[in-house]
């Protein structure tokens, strides 16, 4: 098999392009210069061991080597189930087979790789038990929202639906359910992953996890039901208000309108007036929009103008019907709500892509994304495998993976992920160690004292 | 508790001081008549049954209280509220030994003793909850003071965001770890921050329930132990065969295994699809031959029916090789989609049966953008639901009933309507799993088909 028939192995299955030019952006031979010299294992290693891999009585040292791997080779092969006791096992495994991709999975109550071992000596020995809470968003899922592009492929003209993702997503996370350790990760291609590793968000069971999941979902139907959000009630939830108000609204009139027009033809309206329950509203602006097709505006300013007659018109006829209060705010969240992939956090086994992997059809490196500063994060930006060979090649940047400066290509990721994300995290994960031993020693004084 | 032969029972005192939900946090030291033993474990199951049966038919929470209250009457009620009491502990505690001893038959006891439990729950008087609430100790703080002003106005959207119009706010609110409250969470029905949900007091029953669900779980795992190693074996001769029946008198099919209406092979598959498949089946069948793909849960839900249906694993390999390869490649079909057909046969990994999925699971199913399984009764646009039926030959006023029904979301008895229309006979005992609708319509295409001349 060959490199151009490797695919995405994302949760679907969509299928792409072939593309010959990567070739220059991606080959095994970059690869193992990349893994040779610039993947920051110990990075990954620290934030996986969540601590436990210090001198602290109450660190337990088998954490780390009970998490799965899993490895996707050039020849498409595929192993699960790996695992490693320690940062050099697992650097000598990824240097020796170079993996295409590297899935983390969970941390199960036994080592992964002897779970057959145990097969047989009970029925459930073998189960995850810690999962950081995970988050899958596709720019593939915005199809029918997007008129740039389709399938696999982005631009700066669609990238902002994951800007606008990453932002309500996060704000809840953090607001709502007070996480605080959270990673975004740039998928390589056509998306972003969510980490959420605080100690809590890895303990959940299955069904909490669904229920995190369920608070985000506003899509009730597929693309059997055309009208794809329904928001019920009298009012929005505060936090459905809130990302209306802070985020999805200025998105929509703004970035989105700017980039997708999506009042300018027919064909794009039509999708809109379609959401629009009354059949008089709908004839009367399909009138009106028809009649101005050919005004001499620019698309943004048409379809910005129909936008606002759009508004003016229901909130006119506001009290007419129930279900035309809320139809502005539909047809907002049904363009600009984050799409997410809700099975992929709701079951503790599923794998995710780990950050610091290379898109084998983009040559790009996953790299974290500053929630805080999303606006200004370019996916055609990322640096590319070959960028960061020929950065090497050129002498530019010393080959120490803990060269975090900001010079070198990858070293602002690091250096973020470091900063942002691994310092904090291990801070609390030390003081969680430390606060859960003494409760533990308190406990065998009081069965001491009988 | 004691089992005796005796026609005799000493009732101690405290259990009249029981109120009338009791929570089985242990047993209470009584004696049971061996007879009662198991007439009463029968009774419960038959309450038990019914709320499976309603949960299935997706009735709403509000009919499943008439319901619940309705079945109580009709199996357990006794003259003497202290015998009533006493049926009510003793059945349940039996039943936790039948039902204590697979993971599949302790997760649906798990969920009808829950389902049960939160509607006699929300039928008792506010007073009678509190007691409850009371006897569970529940360490949760009442939201007060300016803490509580401070959130009015998000927790007068929360209710209006219910379809409450005033955007009043309750007397009491509960500050909770949102991890204790995943359904209040999941259907946004509180508000959040930072790690805590607001349960309102008229909520309360969500807490309730969770209590009582974590409590008899892990009683379950516990009475599984004694199980196992001293109760199966000094019972024997007594108790054991009682409660190793019990379980399986009463389980309905899990179509696991393919009877002699349930075999196809795969040259049928697509005449069988058209003539015999339930509407959700046909959708997804319809969907795999067109796009040659279809998205984990359709492989699972279809997959798991076929496999129902007596497609052997030879089969099933086959017949998703075939479709799946104009997508994706036969090398990438063998590497990633294989493992999950043989899986489901139980051929990998844990090497666990899966079972075909039943109407209830379906239906409560959330397909996404994308997905094409679930239940089109409920997941389909009420026009896209319309051609479907067209497509299968009903005339409109069979339609109309059927939609009929889908309105009042009652979308298995929409499923039975279909059903009747399309094979012109009755069903009484409903819909409730894919594979059974495959089978009656199997029964009645057969002896439809007159037999091979001599
Ligand atoms: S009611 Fe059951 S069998 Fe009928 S379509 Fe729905 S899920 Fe399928
Ligand atoms: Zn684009």
């Amino acid at each position: 098999m060959t490199r151009e028939e490797i695919k995405n192995n994302g949760d679907d299955m969509m299928i792409d392009d072939p593309k010959p030019k990567i070739e220059n952006e991606f080959n095994v031979h970059y690869l193992r210069i990349y893994y040779g010299n610039l993947f920051p294992y110990s990075d990954i290693y620290k934030w996986l061991s969540y601590g436990h891999d210090g001198k602290h009585p109450g660190c337990d040292e088998y954490y780390f080597g009970r998490r799965e791997f899993s490895f996707t080779l050039e020849n498409d092969v595929y192993l699960r189930y790996k695992s490693f006791k320690n940062a050099s096992a697992m650097e000598a495994a990824i240097k020796s087979n170079f993996p295409y991709k590297i899935d983390i999975g969970a941390v199960y109550s036994v080592d992964p790789d002897k779970r057959h071992a145990y097969a047989h000596s009970g029925t459930n020995l073998f189960t995850p038990v810690e999962r950081e809470l995970v988050f899958d968003i596709d720019i593939t899922d915005y199809d029918d929202v997007r008129y740039c592009c389709s399938g696999a492929d982005v631009c700066s003209k669609c990238w902002p639906l994951m800007t606008v993702a990453i932002k309500v997503i996060d704000t809840s996370l953090r607001e709502d359910f007070g996480f605080k350790h959270i990673l975004w990760v740039f998928s390589g291609r056509r998306g972003v992953h969510c980490w959420v590793c605080d100690a809590k968000a890895r303990r959940l069971t299955n069904e909490q996890r669904s229920a995190v999941a369920e608070y985000f979902r506003v899509y009730k139907g597929n693309e059997n039901n055309a009208k794809k959000v329904d928001l019920m009630g009298h009012s929005l939830h505060p936090f459905l208000a809130r990302s209306y108000v802070d985020f999805l609204k200025n998105f929509f009139e703004g970035e989105l309108q700017a980039t997708q027009s999506i009042f300018s033809s027919k064909e794009k309206y039509e999708k809109i007036l379609g959401m629009i329950t009354d059949e008089d509203i709908q004839a009367d602006l399909r009138g009106r929009w028809e009649n101005s097709s050919r005004s001499s505006l620019s698309e943004e300013a048409t379809s910005l103008l129909r936008w606002e007659q759009l508004k003016k018109t229901l909130q006119s006829k506001r009290n007419k019907a129930l279900s035309l209060r809320t139809c502005i705010e539909e047809i907002v969240f049904t363009f600009t709500y984050p799409r997410i992939d809700l099975e992929v956090s709701k079951q503790m086994n599923h794998l995710l892509k780990a950050p610091f992997c290379v898109h084998p059809k983009t040559g790009r490196v996953c790299v974290p994304i500053d929630p805080n500063n999303c606006d200004e994060f370019d996916p055609l930006a990322v640096p590319t495998l070959s960028q960061l060979i020929e950065e090497i090649n050129s002498g530019g940047v010393s080959m120490d993976v803990d060269d975090d400066s900001d010079r070198s290509l990858l070293g602002k990721s690091i250096k973020f992920f470091r900063s942002s994300f691994l310092e904090p995290l291990l801070k609390s994960c030390k003081e969680e160690i430390e606060s859960s031993y003494k409760t533990k020693i308190e406990k065998s004084k009081d069965t001491f004292n009988w | 508790m004691e089992v005796i032969r005796s026609q005799k029972r000493t009732v101690s005192n405290d259990i009249v001081s029981t109120p009338t939900l009791p929570l089985y946090l242990t047993a209470p030291p009584m004696e049971v008549r061996l007879e009662e033993f198991e007439l009463f474990a029968i009774d419960r199951l038959r309450v038990l049954k019914g709320v499976s049966d309603g949960l299935a038919r997706g009735r709403n929470p509000n009919e499943m209280d008439d319901l619940v209250d309705t079945l109580w009457k009709e199996h357990m009620r006794l003259p003497d509220v202290s015998e009533m009491i006493n049926k009510d502990i003793i059945s349940h505690f039996v039943l936790r030994l039948v039902y204590c001893r697979s993971d599949e038959l302790k997760k649906w006891f798990l969920s009808m003793e829950t389902a049960l439990f939160r509607h006699r729950f929300r039928i008792k008087k506010i007073e009678e909850q509190r007691t409850i609430v009371g006897e569970f100790g529940l360490p949760y703080k009442a939201v007060i003071g300016a803490e509580l002003e401070s959130l009015k106005e998000r927790l007068g959207l929360v209710a209006r965001s219910l379809g409450q119009i005033s955007s009043d706010v309750e007397n009491i609110y509960y500050k909770v770890p949102f991890e204790e409250v995943p359904d209040l969470v999941a259907g946004r029905r509180v508000l959040l921050q930072k790690g805590y949900a607001f349960v309102a007091g008229s909520q309360l029953v969500s807490l309730v329930v969770t209590q009582f669900r974590s409590h008899l779980s892990k009683a379950l795992i516990l009475t599984n132990r004694k199980w196992t190693t001293t109760i199966r074996e000094r019972e024997k001769d007594r108790l054991t065969p009682i409660v190793e029946a019990l379980s399986t008198s009463y389980l309905g099919p899990d179509y696991t295994q393919s009877s002699e209406y349930a075999d196809i092979s795969l040259k049928d598959i697509d005449q069988v699809s058209k003539s015999s498949f339930p509407l959700c089946m046909r959708h997804l069948f319809e969907k795999l031959r067109e796009d040659h793909h279809l998205k984990h849960g359709g492989r699972m839900q279809l997959g798991l029916f076929l496999k129902g249906v007596g497609l052997k694993l030879d089969d099933a390999l086959a017949f998703w090789r075939e479709e799946f390869t104009k997508k994706v490649g036969s090398e990438r079909f063998d590497k990633e989609y294989a493992y999950a057909i043989r899986h489901n046969y139980g051929k990998e990994g844990k090497r666990t049966d899966y079972t075909p999925y039943a109407c209830s699971k379906i239906i409560t199913s959330a397909p996404g953008v994308g997905d094409h399984h679930g239940c089109p009764y409920r997941h389909f646009s009420e026009d896209n639901l319309k051609a479907a039926l067209n497509r299968m030959g009903l005339s409109s006023r069979g339609m109309e009933d059927v939609m009929d029904k889908v309105r009042n979301k009652h979308y298995q008895l929409a499923c039975t309507l279909t059903f009747e229309a399309v094979y012109g006979t009755s069903c009484d005992t409903g819909i409730n799993h894919p594979n059974q609708y495959f089978e009656e319509s199997q029964k009645i295409l057969k002896s439809k088909t007159p037999a091979a001349p001599v």
